[in-house]
């Protein structure tokens, strides 16, 4: 068969080569891996925003996308807080500091931060939803002064599953409000007991100035704009985070598309206004 | 005539040249590929020269019915589209992405050799090649362009040919993207009784023409072309009204119709499978006994499989009504924004090929009638 030269550069869906430097567990079945890309070029050029995500790849097992948790501000150590559940986190969950990964990213839009600079925020996560907004909390307590009132409304469904807690006081000492709910509390617990979107009961959020930044499962984020738009929060001033099935991250595979938006390039975050013609439709 | 024809003009060939248009593709170094019967249908696949070509065949096709048959003796392209379409050898349904070989420090990625064929695809239709206009928008206008579709792509040679016998499933007239080849072909052919005309579409087409016994084509056999193609276009066997979408889909995710139409279909993926235009891939990767080696093989997928929207905690299509509506809304809804075209292309494959013989004209139609079916 006659043929022309094959591409000579790797594919644009390649990994880069990175290895593990930190393992932190954070809850059952949920831990923090630091990583660090190996070439020390690529490591000094890498940069990502608050929301965005990498596809994180072990050769002959596969890969997946998980956002980054770390702090934008230091993008030469990668976090990701992973949750074994498939057979990629499974194998993540089985590595050790020095082990090898593949890493290709970022990718994804980021959640609005510097749009919202004078705003105050509402931030809501249910469950390892915090981990997504965690580089958002990074930048908030960097850049403090730039935003109005804070508050990070986080929940779980009980206290073991509560996520990066040792952080919470000093975020409270950045003049961040944490509150924090259970759905089912443990006889340790002396905390709030109830979903999160019930926290929004107390609230009395100013529509003009708030915004509401939220991940977690969807039907807990669907209570959230619930409340946050009974408040008279506007649609363009609330952002979700949402998680299809990704293969390729690069808006070719096909399987992360919503309606005409294909999460892995024009989200995973997105203003709800964006979001709503689609996100009461059954199985969609 | 041995000299160039140029770009933008129609020649005349005597029938028997484009024996000699085929070998002068092979002797540019092509690999021809072309329709061809087998197992009973007109497939696409790899031809020697005309002879291997359907010549005198034609097909009968009606929802979940092809039937191969003789037609017009002599007539070499007296057909419509069969089940395969030119992504089968532009975007092939399963291609190695990279490899990978462990190192002391972990892995390297080692990128795909895969040589890549240059083929000369020929009989494709309108609407074939307008679905491969709409895949270089999928593969090559987004956010990290495919090198291996663009290598296969720009060393393709594209012989196309004007549709002058619509089967009973086409509807391109509805979707302007046919019967008539209006760009992108390096050739396009109009069969008459006695000659091809021959619309020269770029200077490699015009110089693999050069090797063929070529003359002006006459304005009378123009106008018998044009005539042809107007009647061709006239006898389409589906129509499908396209205004007002997406609105009409997006307004109407709720339709009881989707309950109905998935009753019907067997979630088997054969519609997208023959669509020219569907593009969804799983990735398989797969490893040598000792994990040393390692390869990632991107496959084609379908929206209409179980695990192609599992995330962790369930299914998000579990239903088949819901498949089908993600199907459809995708193809003639969300394909206008998320790429500026419709994703169909009024070929008729997913149609003739559905096993439950549903047909998407049929169904648009219902959900435009109102909310009652």
């Amino acid at each position: 068969m006659s043929t022309a030269a094959a591409p000579a550069a790797p594919h644009p869906l390649s990994p880069h080569l990175a290895h593990l430097v930190a393992v932190r567990p954070e809850a059952p079945g949920i831990a923090t891996y630091t990583l660090e890309l190996a070439d020390p070029g690529l490591r000094a050029r890498y940069a990502f925003a608050p929301g965005q995500f990498n596809m994180l790849f072990l050769p002959g097992i596969g890969e997946c996308a998980i956002s980054l948790s770390s702090d934008a501000a230091e993008p030469g150590r990668l976090a990701h807080t992973v949750r074994a559940v498939g057979s990629v986190t499974r194998a993540i969950a089985r590595l050790r500091p020095g082990d090898a990964i593949g890493v290709r990213g970022p990718y994804g839009s980021a959640w609005p931060v510097d749009r919202l600079r004078g705003r105050d925020l509402i931030v809501v996560a249910g469950g390892i939803g915090l981990a997504p907004l965690r580089p958002v909390i990074y930048h908030l307590v960097r850049h403090r002064q730039a935003y109005g009132r804070v508050q990070l409304l986080i929940g779980a469904r009980v206290p073991a599953d509560l996520l990066y807690v040792a952080e919470y006081d000093a975020w409270r000492a950045s003049d961040i409000e944490v509150v924090e709910t259970v759905d089912r509390a443990d006889d340790a617990w002396t905390g709030r007991v109830g979903v999160v979107p019930v926290l929004f009961y107390q609230l009395r959020p100013d529509p003009k100035r708030t915004a509401v930044l939220t991940c977690g499962p969807e039907i807990m984020m669907r209570f959230v704009i619930y409340e946050a738009l009974a408040r008279r929060i506007p649609k363009e001033a609330i952002f979700l985070s949402l998680e299809r099935n990704m293969k390729c991250a690069v808006a070719v595979c096909g399987r992360c598309q919503y309606g005409p938006i294909f999460l892995c390039k024009d989200g995973p975050v997105l203003s709800y206004d964006r979001v709503e013609p689609f996100f009461s439709v059954e199985e969609y | 005539m041995s000299s160039t024809p140029p770009v933008g003009t129609h020649a005349a060939i005597p029938k028997p040249a484009l024996e000699h248009v085929l070998a002068a593709l092979q002797d540019a170094g092509y690999t021809l590929v072309g329709p061809t019967v087998a197992d009973g249908a007109i497939v696409y696949g790899e031809i020697a020269g005309t002879a291997d070509l359907p010549v005198g065949w034609t097909a009968e096709h009606e929802a979940g019915r092809y039937r191969l048959r003789p037609g017009v003796p002599g007539r070499v392209f007296g057909f419509a589209v069969g089940p395969h379409a030119a992504k089968r050898y532009l975007y092939p349904s399963a291609a190695t992405l990279f490899r990978t070989r462990r190192t002391a420090e972990g892995f390297d990625v080692l990128p795909d050799a895969d040589p890549v064929p240059r083929y000369a695809l020929v009989g494709l239709r309108a609407c074939d090649l307008a679905a491969i206009a709409i895949q270089d928008r999928v593969f090559l206008d987004g956010p990290a362009p495919d090198p291996h579709y663009r290598a296969r792509r720009e060393a393709a040679f594209l012989l196309a040919v004007n549709c002058l016998e619509p089967g009973g499933t086409c509807f391109c007239a509805s979707t302007r993207t046919g019967p008539r080849c209006t760009s992108g072909f390096d050739l396009a052919l109009t069969e008459l009784d006695d000659v091809f005309l021959v619309e020269v579409g770029s200077e490699v087409g015009a110089r693999i023409l050069a090797a063929a016994e070529w003359r002006p084509a006459g304005a009378f056999e123009l106008t018998r072309a044009r005539r042809a193609l107007a009647e061709a276009e006239g006898r389409m066997g589906r129509t499908m009204d396209t205004r007002d979408l997406p609105d009409l889909l997006y307004e109407n995710l709720d339709h009881p119709r989707w309950e109905e139409v998935a009753a019907r279909c067997l979630s088997c993926a054969n519609c997208t499978m023959v669509c020219p235009t569907c593009f969804c891939t799983d990735v398989v990767d797969t490893s040598d006994l000792a994990g040393r080696e390692t390869t990632r093989v991107r496959v084609w997928d379908s929206c209409f499989n179980h695990e192609f929207s599992y995330v962790f905690g369930g299914h998000l299509r579990p239903n088949i009504r819901a498949r089908y509506r993600q199907w459809l809304t995708h193809k003639l809804a969300a394909w206008i924004d998320q790429f500026g075209v419709l994703g169909c292309v009024g070929c008729g494959r997913c149609i003739t090929w559905c096993p439950a013989g549903i047909d998407l004209t049929e169904e648009l139609a219902a959900i435009r009638g109102g909310r009652t079916p």
